[in-house]
């Protein structure tokens, strides 16, 4: 397969470029306008650096009006938007494209109100993750979904994106844990969907726009549920000699009642790689490890951990550690948490994020390791075991184009791996640029019409984060 | 008027082309328990899901079950059972509600995205279903999500289509993912509290660490079972008489005495809590709780078939089953529940109420006349920020008030433009939500 395509930039938008920064410029304060080549620069990728394109101009709004301002000039004239939270996307969900103004979230990063009684935060769409449950922290809450990359990443990008992390096995998704947006429309409508209350009837647009990757309209604000943490959590390291038998006690503890919050796969390669970074204590001479973490107050903790430890011994168990203090429950969750910042210290790397029915778990980790091998790599795999999302680290090196191709060409043939065996293409990250071209292989062209359908009810007109999720070929316009 | 019964997708799909053809609107139907829900039906023939039945996936240790539309959702919960596992979001039976009979099936539970009390810990029946076979007004078979529960590629169709009672398409097949069953559930039950008090109990209790996984409250007068007193005595109660018999029966001997003990303690307001966990931590947590919440008195503790068919009637709405009064759901923050039943009693002195989710869902009775209590209530609740959607009106009133929640223009034609995207000749279940959508 060749690089991912870009469309061709507009030629008559390039021809306007000044007469379209001067309109921008009398909708927005002067310091929100991005114009000089090298104030532009760090918006011209995201999270997936091996592509990269200069936009147009950046708009860092502070306002929801600004937003709708912009969106409304830039749906006059013709121009394309690319929509950006914190730029951490995997997917290549906020690269630009030469012709498009990028549109960024990222001054608008004010908590609005917390109400603890209605459980429920408000926020701008530029705080990051971490910020919602760093705020409501000393109350003993916290925000449920946690993406490795939560300490950069916004809550409009989450959104954007659909965005998971280690403990949705019982806390769920984005989806699942947002129930308000301000959303300005293309025309630079702002509608509020949904808000402080739980499921209103109508048709559920909400849940439409959780992970519409920016095609539908920018989330300005959220209303996002916060939780109360539990008295204690307390992750257990469990080392198994094959990957095999792990898997095997994944199936067998949720066959027995048992939901811990979190349980996490490590291969061999990753355990070294995690270790040599955040010297978490993982066990060295293992094939395979499960992170597993379970909530409550210490007696429970105890109770559950025991029928854990019993369900793992039953299925060959080498080594088990749990976690004995804050510091080590911590240094366990830094190793998992930077694996990919890890991985990127010794190879460059391309993350697939593909999810299988976890029956399918050791068929799946032999056929990507054939697959890996077949090209000549090396692969890493973390993933989250209780929901069969993947994670495989497929390293190469980046300055040898053939390696690299080889590398994006061994990750398309896990994907297809993973839906062939009835999962899907992407869990957490998002279609983005990166899987675009491979959604036929998921969808048949019924299914990617009626989407293309839906999303042309928002923007007839292909302008809003166009060359993302949909192949460029065969699009269906309003 | 014609009923279509598909037994394959192939065959829905073309009955379906065969209607675009005639251009006559179809009702899409499941068991029927549900047909009273939103605007009355326009159409002058049904599809319906009833030849497409039985589990097509069922995977305990992924926590996954597949279903065709049109199987009894009885046998998916008697399927889950069997490995000890549940439907996460506890779905609401309308029967006794309605006054309906038939069989409720998994299909419309998608797509009605019908839950109960779990709903406020484990989410709607929208947050469990993880994917669809749909016949859009193409007459086409189109899939949304699948059979994994961490799934975000392309846009999430199934979101859509759960609520959509049908004016999207017709639902061949769902996937929904599944939770085990809890080793023991009990209820904490607090009694004599006003409603502020009584949410503000609720409040604190779901925003502790003891995971509460329903929170209701009764105020005084609720609970009174229908049949037994002097109301109407016409076929929805008799029907709704008869449903409550039959469920009793299925909870052992000797519930129904016990529950009408608990339920006539009616001029009593009762404040409910339902823990669900491991039987150690459940006699943990519920002593914790008593101790954090002991402001408002001591709790009992019921277990068993008292707690369930305490819960059953919080689900179903069983309170109101059989009167002639008209019935709402409100969803609000929880906090604002009390202060729109205050709002809203002091310009509709009979209405009658109680709170599910913690206080943010209002089940409201009033009476049937009129506009049923729609403008009152709607102006009621806009200052609090909430939504108003009307369950239960004889026809009339359901033509002529918005069932759901009015929308604001930019949503509305964007409700209008989904409609058209997926059923351009407005076949499937014209109006059903909307008036002219």
């Amino acid at each position: 397969m060749s690089a991912i395509a870009f469309p061709v930039p507009d030629e008559s938008i390039l021809a306007r470029r000044d007469e379209i920064i001067a309109g921008l410029s009398r909708l927005v304060a002067p310091e929100a306008l991005i114009t000089s080549a090298d104030e532009r620069r760090p918006y011209e990728t995201d999270a997936l650096t091996a592509y990269r394109r200069l936009p147009l101009a950046v708009v860092l709004p502070s306002t929801t009006q600004e937003v709708a301002a912009v969106l409304k000039f830039c749906s006059a004239q013709g121009v394309p938007v690319v929509p950006r939270g914190a730029g951490t996307s995997l997917a290549g969900g906020a690269i630009p494209q030469e012709d498009a103004v990028v549109i960024g979230v990222s001054k608008m990063n004010r908590i609005l109100e917390i109400d603890y009684a209605n459980r429920v935060a408000k926020v701008q769409a530029g705080v990051t993750n971490l910020a919602v449950t760093g705020e409501v922290m000393a109350e003993g809450f916290f925000y449920a979904p946690d993406p490795s990359s939560q300490l950069a990443c916004s809550i409009g990008g989450n959104i954007g994106m659909n965005s998971g992390g280690a403990h949705c096995l019982k806390y769920g998704v984005t989806t699942n844990n947002v129930l308000g947006v301000t959303l300005v429309m293309l025309d630079g409508s702002i509608v509020e969907i949904g808000g402080a209350h739980l499921d209103s009837g109508g048709l559920d647009i909400l849940g439409l726009i959780v992970g519409s990757e920016g095609q539908l309209g920018i989330v300005t604000e959220a209303t996002v549920r916060i939780l109360r943490s539990a008295e204690g959590a307390r992750p257990v390291l469990f080392g198994f000699p094959t990957s095999e038998q792990a898997g095997e006690a994944v199936a067998a503890i949720i066959g027995a009642g048992i939901i811990p919050v979190a349980m996490e796969f490590m291969d061999k390669p990753a355990i070294e790689i995690c270790e040599a970074f955040a010297h978490a204590g993982y066990p060295m001479d293992v094939e395979a490890l499960l992170i597993i973490e379970v909530e409550g107050s210490d007696a429970e903790m105890d109770a559950q951990l025991a029928r854990i430890v019993a369900i793992a011994r039953e299925h060959g168990v080498k080594t088990v550690k749990e976690s004995k203090s804050a510091m080590e429950t911590a240094a366990i969750w830094k190793g998992r948490k930077s694996a990919f910042g890890a991985t990127g210290r010794i190879a460059d790397y391309i993350c697939m994020d593909g999810t299988i029915p976890t029956g399918q778990l050791p068929h799946v980790l032999r056929r990507m390791d054939e697959i890996v091998k077949g090209y000549g790599l090396r692969v890493a795999n973390v993933f989250h075991a209780g929901d069969g999302n993947l994670h495989p680290l497929i390293l190469y090196n980046c300055n040898d184009p053939v390696e690299a191709q080889k590398a994006e060409d061994a990750g398309m043939d896990i994907l297809k791996l993973c839906v062939e065996v009835g999962g899907c293409l992407t869990g957490e990250h998002g279609v983005g640029i990166e899987k675009r071209d491979l959604m036929t292989v998921q969808f048949n062209p019924e299914d990617l019409q009626q989407q293309m359908r839906v999303r042309a009810v928002f923007d007839g007109q292909w302008l809003l984060n166009p060359a993302k999720v949909f192949p460029l070929e065969g699009r269906v316009a309003a | 008027m014609i009923i279509h019964t598909p037994t394959t997708e192939a065959q829905a799909c073309f009955v379906v082309k065969s209607v675009v053809a005639s251009g006559i609107p179809l009702a899409i139907r499941g068991g029927g328990t549900r047909s009273g829900l939103g605007r009355p039906s326009q159409a002058a023939s049904t599809l319906s899901s009833a030849g497409l039945t039985g589990i097509t996936l069922y995977e305990p240790a992924e926590m996954v079950i597949g279903a065709r539309a049109g199987t009894p959702l009885s046998l998916v919960q008697e399927t889950l059972a069997e490995r000890g596992q549940m439907l996460p979001f506890e779905p609401m039976d309308h029967r006794l509600l309605l006054g309906t009979e038939g069989e409720p099936t998994i299909g419309a539970v998608a797509a009605g995205n019908i839950s109960g009390p779990r709903r406020i810990n484990a989410g709607a029946a929208r947050d469990s279903l993880i994917g669809i076979r749909l016949i859009n007004g193409r007459g086409e078979a189109i899939k949304s999500g699948g059979r994994v529960m961490k799934n975000v590629t392309g846009l999430d169709l199934v979101k859509l289509v759960a609520g959509s009672f049908g004016t999207l398409g017709f639902l061949t097949e769902v996937v929904f993912r599944v939770l085990p069953k809890p080793e023991r559930v009990v209820t904490l039950v607090w009694r004599g509290l006003p409603d502020e008090a009584a949410v503000a109990l609720l409040s604190t209790a779901l925003g502790s660490p003891f995971e509460p996984f329903a929170a209701a409250h009764l105020p005084a007068g609720i609970g009174a079972r229908a049949f037994s007193s002097e109301v109407d005595t016409g076929s929805p109660a008799t029907n709704a008489k008869r449903l409550r018999e039959e469920n009793a029966s299925k909870q052992g001997a000797g519930a129904v005495e016990r529950s009408n003990w608990i339920g006539n303690g009616s001029s009593e307001a009762r404040t409910l809590l339902r823990l669900e966990n491991f039987s150690a931590s459940i006699d943990y947590r519920s002593a914790e709780l008593a101790a954090l919440l002991t402001a408002h008195g001591a709790p009992e503790m019921l277990e068993g078939a008292d707690s369930e068919a305490l819960w059953q009637d919080v689900r179903d709405a069983g309170f109101f089953a059989g009167t002639q009064e008209a019935v709402w759901r409100l969803s609000l923050a929880p906090t604002n529940g009390p202060r729109a039943t205050a709002a809203i009693a002091n310009v509709l002195p009979q209405a009658r109420w109680f709170y599910d989710w913690g206080g943010g869902l209002v089940w409201l009775a009033v009476p049937d006349a009129d506009d049923a209590g729609a403008a009152a209530i709607r102006a009621a609740i806009r200052p609090l920020g909430g939504h108003a959607t009307l369950v239960r009106a004889p026809d009339a009133i359901r033509a002529s008030v918005p069932v759901f929640e009015p929308l604001a223009e930019p949503l509305l034609r964007v409700t209008a433009g989904i409609k058209t995207s997926f059923d351009p000749a407005g076949i499937f279940e014209p109006g059903r939500m909307y008036a002219g959508i």
